[in-house]
């Protein structure tokens, strides 16, 4: 498969050309395959990025893992499930990495681990939070690190105890992502809130929502909670049109990933007070490894981290570590290797349960509040994803294999 | 249901329908004097709500107050008008006489420009704009709270109506441009400087695509896609109104603006769908829209391929053609094969185009919906009856060639630019549904796990599998160009009253033409599918239908290899540009542009009127 022909050098050009001297005199590099939706999704993808190429700088600074030097080839997925598989393919047939990590919307995830199960790939799904990548299309190659929608929408539905609300009515991105955690926010709230009912759905294309039209009809179905799954310019054009209809005034509104700074510095001043949320106060959190962390990533980029930014720096250290206990990067043994293995991040110590591929990576639940001109988090705690995980007797029901 | 939530529905409505009559009215206003399709005016709309979004909040900061912000508003979309200046010196004047097809296909070049300058201009990131000042508290309409700027949007659609009726009544400019609208050789002849005319027609429209979107900021984040979105929804306002009919645009706003906000709450998730059904049943009943004029000018400059004979040698070089593709697994890595099979899949998808455009003179500008069909019924049949491949495909042939076989129905009857448009429609339309009905077809998670059986999972195999099914349909294809179908079609291409009068009919042939065109985009769909494992909307979208588009092009409208050679050179420079810049819409706009300017004949056409001049 190496037989590299000559137009291919001219094109790929003065890059290779420059690499390949230099990369004679030592071990060839570990080459990893990395794939995310930079350009459309750059509120996340960028400080994910700039998250792991700090975590790939301190690693390699300090001789890269087995005495190989680690190298990343990134590209951009185009956020679509065909383009995506498309880019995946030019990874691994035409770089020759050894795994592929990345991906930000669920429904591209979804596409990714097929692709990974198709092709016998080692993936690694950073991002993409639909239940479906760790259960029903859960498979053999595919990892997921950030907790799932189930664990996610757990931690809110928790909060919802409490507020006495029961009439429900949801906001949902019509897509993977948005279409898992409706279903199981339905789920988790009739089981653990007696008497609760969904009385409004709306679920509005991604990116496309028609805020005045979606704010009235929830508004029409009068409920008493709201659960909100929109993220980027919908969240945004919900956030103001629901705050100029007086949508939200005496209502108790759950919000998944809301509290996160990539959603939240859009608001502004417009930050819906007291909403409850899962998401990241990043200048709030003391510990030590935490905030070495926080300087880090601040010195380097002169930006404020956010969630994307930690998620890249653990994803490529917890990578690091896997190879390191493999003794390679052959498939099967990285597999094996990553299979309830633990790993001191961080936030704390976190564990790939085996059996669905699931980390135990938690999340921070608290309520919105304005902070002079922008939004953060008060009131919050970080809950830790081993206690929100769905069971090993459901995981195993849902998983076919 | 209680009447304040119809009523406040109905306001949400008329509030759409304004901003919508704004931009669409100044695409008509072009369309009617020059007889372009602008597709650049939905980029823009974009640039103009881009402008406004950054610019607003600089001035507020200057001096807070509603002075600042209306400022704001108006320098953006007077900027806008000065880059619609440079549009028509720079471009549109230069196509003017050009065939429909080129026209399109420059000003969709464009579009491909600013969506690159605009990232790099504004960057990535959405931008929502400021609140206007003085319009934050709402206002209570039959006890509910409804935003006081929407109510300000309502009234700024008649009123932009009122100044384009003033300004067209009332002024010797207005006389001029309603005198061009209706025949502008006869005012070419009386003497007007048509270039000055036709720059501020320019103006004026780009003018009021950039008023459009910056009117938009305080409620929808400028985002890089909101230029195919609101073109989409211009077309339909347009054509519905009647092309160049500006109360006709009005009309259409308000009934789309209205028909998506009650849409809303009987079908919540198909309120595309109901927008382009619309466009059907009017361009089905009234195929020049509601307040449209049949087209003064004959619509059809038709380019297409010349009927010269066979030459001898045409046989020999497909045969070693062929049979170095063959050869090509012995010889390339599995990337290089990868590639290989979606030029294949791509040339055959091109080439189907080529039988509507090259050979019937049909400018479809919506071929994806064929490629999609072909695609999603593979995928479906998997999905459904757990189809092999080789059951699958079929499947979704026959799916294409059944949606051929109905969007043929009905664009028949038409020619020209309605004919585009419709194909275009009808294109959204399966777009909108393979989007929307989520139940089905899995909406924009689209649906995965297509792919070929073991025997076929090796990419050489699949490599192979694929040359030899394009390569007999392409034959059969031939075949069929060169036998009297092929000679009909032409016929109706060249002379459609001359190939009439001697008792060809016509609109059968044509509607032949659609199914053979969809049933071999559907093969080419299918194949594509299964060569990646998923299907997905964009297959559908417009971009598809400009990639076949711009593939004939490239290679040729006169030959029938052009498609081919276009679709390799195409996807190849895709292949290894692509990944080396963040330029590559950039680089796609400007060669499309350069291709329509300078070489409107494509590679193999150049090459062959070289040829000739020499003979």
């Amino acid at each position: 498969m190496a037989k590299t022909s000559m137009t291919r050098w001219l094109v790929l050009g003065l890059g290779l050309a420059l690499a390949g001297p230099a990369a004679q005199a030592q071990p060839a590099p570990i080459k990893i395959g990395e794939l995310n939706s930079y350009s459309k999704w750059a509120a996340f993808t960028v400080p994910y990025r700039q998250g792991w190429q700090l975590a790939l700088d301190e690693i390699n600074a300090k001789g890269g893992v087995l005495g190989r030097k680690i190298e990343i080839i990134s590209r951009d997925d185009g956020a679509t499930t065909g383009d995506t598989t498309r880019v995946a393919d030019e990874l691994v047939t035409r770089e020759g990495v050894s795994f592929l990590f990345g991906s930000f919307l669920s429904n591209v995830g979804v596409a990714m681990a097929d692709y990974a199960n198709q092709k016998k790939i080692l993936y690694i799904a950073a991002e993409p939070l639909t239940d479906a990548i760790t259960m029903a299309q859960g498979n053999h190659y595919t990892f997921r690190v950030r907790p799932s929608n189930f664990m996610q929408v757990g931690m809110l539905v928790d909060q919802a105890k409490a507020s006495g609300a029961k009439r429900w009515a949801i906001v949902a991105p019509n897509y993977e992502y948005g279409q898992s955690a409706a279903e199981v926010f339905k789920r988790l709230i009739k089981e653990r809130v007696p008497g609760a009912e969904i009385v409004a759905e709306q679920y509005p294309a991604l990116g496309k929502i028609e805020a005045g039209a979606t704010v009235s009809a929830i508004e029409q179905a009068k409920p008493d909670g709201i659960f909100n799954v929109t993220f980027g310019p919908d969240l945004t054009q919900f956030v103001r049109e629901g705050n100029a209809r007086g949508l939200f005034e005496g209502k108790f509104i759950l919000s998944l990933l809301t509290g996160e700074p990539e959603w939240l510095l859009p608001l502004k001043d417009e930050i819906p007070e007291g909403w409850t949320v899962t998401g990241y106060p990043w200048d709030e959190i003391k510990d030590p490894k935490h905030k070495a962390f926080v300087d880090a990533y601040q010195t380097k980029y002169k930006d404020t981290p956010r969630l994307g930014s930690l998620l890249g720096y653990m994803v490529v250290n917890m990578i690091r570590d896997t190879i390191e206990r493999a003794g390679s990067v052959e498939t099967e043994a990285l597999i094996k290797a990553f299979k309830d293995a633990k790993f001191d991040t961080v936030i704390g110590p976190v564990t790939m349960r085996g059996l669905d591929h699931q980390s135990t990576m938690g999340a921070w639940v608290g309520k919105l509040v304005l902070k002079g001109t922008h939004g953060g988090m008060t009131d919050w705690k970080y809950n830790d994803g081993a206690s929100f995980m769905p069971s090993e007797a459901e995981a195993k029901a849902a998983r076919k294999d | 249901m209680d009447p304040s939530f119809l009523v406040i529905q109905a306001l949400n409505g008329l509030a759409s329908a304004s901003s919508l009559f704004i931009t669409a009215c100044g695409l008509t206003l072009v369309f009617g004097v020059t007889r372009i399709v602008n597709f650049a005016h939905g980029s823009l709309y974009m640039v103009g709500a881009y402008t406004a979004a950054t610019l607003v909040p600089k001035l507020l900061d200057l001096s807070y107050g509603p002075v600042a912000f209306w400022a704001g508003l108006l320098i953006a979309a007077i900027a806008v008008g000065l880059i619609g200046i440079l549009l028509e010196v720079l471009l549109l004047r230069r196509i003017y006489r050009a065939p429909e097809l080129l026209q399109l296909l420059a000003t969709f070049g464009v579009v491909l420009v600013f969506q690159d300058l605009v990232v790099q201009i504004f960057g990535p990131q959405d931008i929502l704009g400021p609140r206007a000042p003085g319009l934050r508290q709402p206002i209570e309409i039959l006890g509910r709270r409804f935003p006081s700027y929407e109510l300000v949007l309502i009234a700024a659609g008649p009123v932009v109506l009122g100044s384009m009726w003033l300004l067209l009544r009332k002024t010797r400019f207005g006389i001029l441009i309603r005198a061009a609208t209706q025949d502008r050789d006869m005012v070419a002849a009386l003497g007007v400087n048509q270039a000055l005319l036709f720059t501020a027609t320019l103006f004026l429209g780009a003018f009021l695509a950039g008023l459009g979107g910056a009117l938009q900021i305080p409620r929808v984040a400028a985002n890089t896609g909101m230029d195919l979105s609101i073109i989409a929804e211009c077309f339909v306002v347009t054509v519905v109104g009647g092309m160049g009919s500006i109360p006709g645009a009005f009309l259409a706003a308000l009934i789309i603006g209205e028909l998506q906000a009650f849409g809303i709450l009987i079908f919540p998730k198909s309120t595309l769908v109901i927008v382009f059904l619309l466009m059907a049943f009017v361009l089905a009943v009234k195929p020049n829209g509601l307040f449209g004029r049949p087209e003064a000018v004959g619509a059809s400059h038709a380019v297409g391929i010349a009927s010269r004979a066979p030459s001898r040698w045409s046989a020999v070089i497909a045969i070693v053609v062929f049979a170095l593709f063959a050869a090509l697994p012995l010889i390339a890595d599995p990337y290089l094969l990868k590639v290989a099979t979606e030029i294949l899949i791509l040339g055959l998808f091109a080439f189907s185009l080529q039988l509507l455009i090259g050979v019937g003179g049909l400018v479809s500008f919506g071929h994806a919906a064929f490629f999609g069909l072909g695609a999603y019924g593979a995928a479906l049949a998997v999905k459904w009856f757990g189809a092999s491949m080789e059951a699958a495909i079929p499947l979704g042939v026959l799916l294409a060639a059944a949606g051929g076989a109905l969007i043929g129905a009905f664009v028949v009857r038409l020619s020209g630019i309605y004919l585009a448009m419709m194909t275009l429609a009808a294109a959204q339309i399966l777009y909108a549904v393979a989007f929307q009905w989520v139940d089905v077809t899995g909406g924009d998670n689209g649906i995965v796990g297509v792919w070929p059986p073991a025997w076929a999972g090796a990419r050489e195999v699949y490599y192979l599998v694929t040359l030899t099914i394009t390569a007999g349909v392409l034959v059969l294809l031939a075949r069929a160009v060169h036998a009297p179908f092929g000679y009909s079609l032409r016929a109706a291409r060249d002379s459609e009253s001359r190939a009439e009068a001697i008792g060809l009919r016509i609109r059968y042939h044509r509607w032949t033409a659609f199914i053979v065109a969809g049933a071999s985009a559907g093969l080419a769909g299918g194949l594509y599918a299964f060569s990646r494992g998923s299907v997905d909307p964009s297959l559908l979208g417009i971009p598809t239908s400009v990639d076949a588009l711009t593939m004939l092009l490239l290679g040729g409208i006169q030959t029938l290899a052009g498609p081919l050679l276009g679709a390799a050179v195409l996807h190849a420079l895709r292949d290894w540009i692509m990944p080396l810049t963040h330029f590559w819409r950039l680089l796609l706009g400007l060669s499309i542009i350069t291709m329509v300017l300078v070489f409107p004949r494509g590679l193999v056409g150049t090459l062959a009127r070289r040829r000739e001049e020499r003979a």
